[in-house]
């Protein structure tokens, strides 16, 4: 985020609270977990440094000056570091709220304030633009436009950025997954479990096969599966980007759209939107007609790994004989900590290697809008990433979240690795589907 | 610093930037010890051992201060800039450079982090022994400056019986080797006389260790106890025994508290101690040793004795040891550390003197230690916004250390003196032996450039600007400015 002028101190709303900041003891284990102080080294780009940036403006030392916002910004949000820490610092939350303060003081200029207000509010608040917006893409893929400037060199004109976008975009289903299925879709007898069905907003435009996957996965384990129609976007790129109220108020909405559905669980198969999800309990806890309601939606959220590992897998079960890397999902992993579950669902698939991976624990890069807004950093622990999946000589690269995958994608293309990059759960349905014709 | 100064540092570095903000300079205040803060006027990030040197032949020039810094994990001040002037930060010299198996060795840049060798030779069956618990952090240079020891270094040393040979950049700029590729060269040990010099002799720029075999078989007990006490009595009748573990470490019950909360590893909260005993070598043997053990606990009343069933279990126990100061942070803001060592038959003694601290100064002490070795970790715990709080901190620190040296012990194991203890040195040294010291200081460090003012009370130079009328420096003058500006560091 581009700021020139300095803000004063923090407010009172929403503020990253004291004894929060204090649990940090300035040990230092978080160091050698974070990406951004591997590649830099710098401690301000460090997590303790960050906190302690973060103690200094509480206490009042310092302003948040630009270079502050800057330390703020390069910040994943991966959240290795919680993990890591053995003090049990809440750093995420810490990060959110600061940033929450910056985004309200900060004044930005015109362009930049309208783009964002187009992006957060007007935009992903609203799934039947998404949708609009999706199927002019898929337009514009399919109709032979995206051929033809390709061919062109068209692309090689635009800023470097814009281009990347677009390599990014994966193939578009013909319809969003919650335009093409029941709103009930019946589990496989003996049903055992309802659970709701979170589809989020760019997995169901972006990856409607992954959600097909999903549902297929659950119906064959005994779950019916609910996915109401009026639900929205978790969330999560707001919190990343520290606007905070339009975070809360889609949060409201999606916990009573659901409070309707008479579900066991809710499942969804994001990391990034999960860990949104999971973490309602916190955004909304200072908000005295939603607490207890977001701490029972909060408590009901799983992954949709966590939610199968509850019970043995049913069978049959085909071969996929495939060497597999699978690569951690930060909000998956440090948000939520599932790391078992993943790992234990693919080695119950017949004839599938599970690959080991250097740093599979470590982030991709993608962060959200990160690859975007901080594209050079993003490419340079990207790189690194590559290297690792590219030792562990896989036939399939699986990781658990939209944005991972596509910039799994990007650096497969880029360092010219030939692995697809699917979700874990697609490999399972590739199973079921062999498992049924044998 | 002058602009001309800060330029000519650019070019030596360049392409890598400077660091002069103020926002940088403020997270390099400190290191992992949080009561002194003193800010940098520079960092530079050197690439190499040509840089290095010419940085240090530029602050001579100049007549500018300046410190070396690895990861900034040292608990007693060592990495900080007690008087401005640059940091020279090395964290981007982490290469490996060579793996020699046959001879088992490996020639390392020093701000390679420490686990990352290991985890390097790892799957050649190797691994480097020296393992503080900062190990996933700390690089290799930093433990050398201050010869960090770890949990292992019962059985197997510390850093220095690791080192065979140092590069080093000496505080005039000038490049020198000290050892060799074997353990012993011939000459005086200057290797030796490097490691555990606090980064006051010099900067070292290039490291080689010795990398040992991991042993055949590892074996990990748990014994709990009621009482501090009787875990003591268990640690003097292990070593008495003639058995030698590979780690034998002590948590007390406000410990046992944090950890469990920490890794969940199923630790009877109600415990008054536990010991984490590990055993490792060739299985001939090992288990007899453990029974062994296990009677030994069983006859100093101990309550129970668990073994780890599998290496997932065992990491896990480890996990927690190594990470129960930062667990501690889940009961207290901020936590004082001291590692006094004392010798092992009087840790009873030791432990009940901590006691009466704790008392005395109403202040919560937690203990995890190398009870093989009896280098005590008492952690005070304490509020840094509560300024009468810090001040009996403070004074409690010196009880423990007074306590420690009144026991036939010393000041510090392995987080060395730095800053914070520099002044109890005289309780242990005699004014001829720190002399020797100051006269070594001399040899290495003539101008006082390199880390000033850690380690020894020094004498002579005196970089604060308090000078008597004949223009030699007044000593009186120089201590109450010290002081006061250690006083204005605690409240900072």
């Amino acid at each position: 985020m581009n700021v020139k002028a300095s803000l004063p101190g923090f407010d009172q709303v929403d503020r990253p609270q004291r004894d929060k900041i204090s649990t940090c003891i300035h040990c230092g284990l978080c160091l050698d977990k974070c990406p951004t102080y591997r590649t830099l080294g710098t401690e301000m780009d460090s997590p303790r440094g960050r906190v302690y940036l973060i103690k200094a403006v509480d206490e009042g030392r310092l302003g948040m000056t630009p270079n502050f916002i800057e330390h703020m910004y390069l910040c994943l949000d991966c959240r290795a570091c919680e993990t890591a820490c053995p003090s049990h610092v809440e750093f995420g939350d810490l990060m959110e709220r600061a940033r929450g303060q910056i985004e309200r003081q900060a004044p930005r200029p015109l362009a930049g304030r309208l783009l964002r207000w187009l992006v957060f509010r007007g935009l992903f608040p609203h799934p039947s633009l998404l949708r609009g917006l999706f199927r002019l893409l898929r337009l514009y893929q399919r109709g032979g436009l995206q051929r033809l400037l390709r061919t062109a060199g068209v692309f090689n004109l635009l800023p470097a950025r814009l281009k990347d976008m677009e390599a990014m975009l994966p193939d578009l289903p013909p319809r969003p997954f919650t335009r093409s299925v029941p709103e009930y879709l019946p589990g496989q007898e003996p049903a055992t479990r309802t659970v709701g069905f979170f589809a989020g907003c760019v997995m169901d435009g972006l990856f409607a096969d992954v959600h097909n996957a999903t549902t297929r996965v659950l119906q064959a384990n005994g779950c019916g599966v609910r996915t109401p129609r009026d639900q929205v976007c978790c969330g999560a790129l707001h919190m990343h980007a520290g606007d905070r109220e339009q975070a809360k108020a889609l949060a409201r909405r999606n916990i009573a759209v659901f409070e309707r559905q008479d579900v066991d669980v809710i499942v969804n198969n994001a990391a990034g939107c999960g860990a949104q999800l999971k973490s309602y309990v916190e955004l909304l806890a200072d908000d005295p007609q939603f607490a207890d309601r977001a701490h029972r939606f909060s408590e009901r959220v799983q992954d949709v790994s966590e939610c199968l590992a509850q019970e043995p897998l049913r069978g049959p079960l085909g071969a996929v004989p495939k060497r597999v890397a699978y690569d951690d999902p930060c909000h998956l992993l440090h948000a939520q900590r599932i790391r078992q579950q993943p790992r234990d669902l693919l080695q119950q698939i017949p004839g599938l290697e599970l690959a080991p991976v250097t740093d599979a624990d470590f982030c991709c890069g993608a962060a959200g809008i990160y690859s975007i807004t901080h594209q050079d950093m993003s490419r340079r622990i990207l790189e690194r990433k590559m290297e690792h999946l590219a030792a562990a000589e896989p036939d399939v690269i699986a990781t658990g979240n939209p944005g991972c995958m596509m910039q799994l994608r990007t650096g497969a293309r880029l360092a010219g690795l030939d692995a697809p990059v699917v979700h874990p759960i697609e490999l399972l349905a590739a199973a079921y589907e062999v498992g049924k014709k044998t | 610093m002058e602009p001309s100064v800060l330029q000519e540092l650019a070019a030596i570095v360049a392409p890598q930037p400077l660091l002069t903000q103020p926002e940088a300079m403020l997270v390099y205040e400190c290191d992992g010890h949080t009561l002194d803060k003193a800010p940098p006027d520079v960092v530079v990030f050197p690439t190499s051992t040509e840089q290095v040197a010419a940085v240090v032949k530029l602050a001579n020039r100049h007549d500018v201060p300046f410190v070396a810094r690895g990861a900034g994990t040292g608990l007693s001040g060592g990495a900080l800039a007690l008087e401005g002037g640059i940091v020279i930060e090395m964290c981007r010299m982490n290469k490996i450079l060579e793996i020699d198996y046959g001879n088992q060795r490996a020639v390392v840049q020093p701000g390679l982090v420490n686990l990352h060798l290991s985890l390097a030779v790892s799957d050649a069956g190797f691994y480097y022994a020296p393992d503080p618990s900062s190990q996933g952090s700390c690089t290799i240079g930093g433990n050398v400056a201050e010869n960090s020891g770890g949990p292992h270094t019962l059985k197997y040393g510390v850093t220095t019986n690791h080192v065979l040979g140092l590069e080093v950049v000496l505080p005039n700029g000038d490049l020198v080797h000290f050892g060799g590729a074997v353990l012993d060269t011939p000459g005086y040990d200057l290797t030796g006389l490097f490691v555990g010099s606090e980064g006051t002799f010099g900067i070292v720029t290039s490291v080689t260790v010795r990398i040992m075999r991991k042993p055949q078989v590892v074996k990990t007990l748990l014994a709990f106890f009621d009482t501090v006490e009787a875990a003591s009595n268990a640690v003097s009748g292990i070593i008495g025994a003639g058995i030698i573990p590979a780690a034998l470490e002590m948590m007390d019950n406000l410990t046992i508290q944090a950890v469990e909360a920490a890794i969940q590893a199923s630790l009877p909260l109600d415990a008054g101690a536990l010991l984490l005993i590990e055993l490792d070598g060739i299985e001939d043997g090992m288990e007899a040793d453990a029974q062994r053990i296990a009677d030994i606990c069983q006859q100093n009343d101990c309550q129970n004795v668990r073994v780890a069933q599998d290496d997932a279990e065992r990491a896990l126990l480890w996990k927690g040891r190594k990470e129960a100061f930062g667990a501690i942070g889940r009961l207290t803001p901020n936590y004082y550390t001291h590692d006094g060592v004392i010798p092992r038959t009087r840790l009873p003694e030791a432990l009940t003197r901590l006691q009466i601290i704790s008392h005395r100064y109403g202040l919560r002490i937690a203990n995890v230690f190398h009870a093989g070795d009896g280098n005590l970790h008492p952690l005070v715990l304490y509020d840094e916004r509560d300024g009468e709080e810090v001040e009996r901190v403070l004074k409690a620190g010196h009880d423990i250390l007074q306590a420690c040296v009144d026991l036939g012990g010393v000041l510090s194991g392995e987080h060395g003196i730095g800053l914070e203890k520099k002044n109890c040195m005289p309780w242990l040294f005699s004014e001829g032996d720190l002399d020797v010291m100051r006269r070594v200081r001399q040899v290495f460090n003539p101008q006082e450039l390199c880390n000033p003012n850690k380690v020894i009370p020094l004498r002579g130079r005196c970089r604060c600007g308090a000078v008597t009328g004949d223009g030699t420096p007044d000593h009186e003058t120089h201590e109450a400015v010290a002081t006061a500006m250690q006083d204005a560091h605690v409240r900072a």
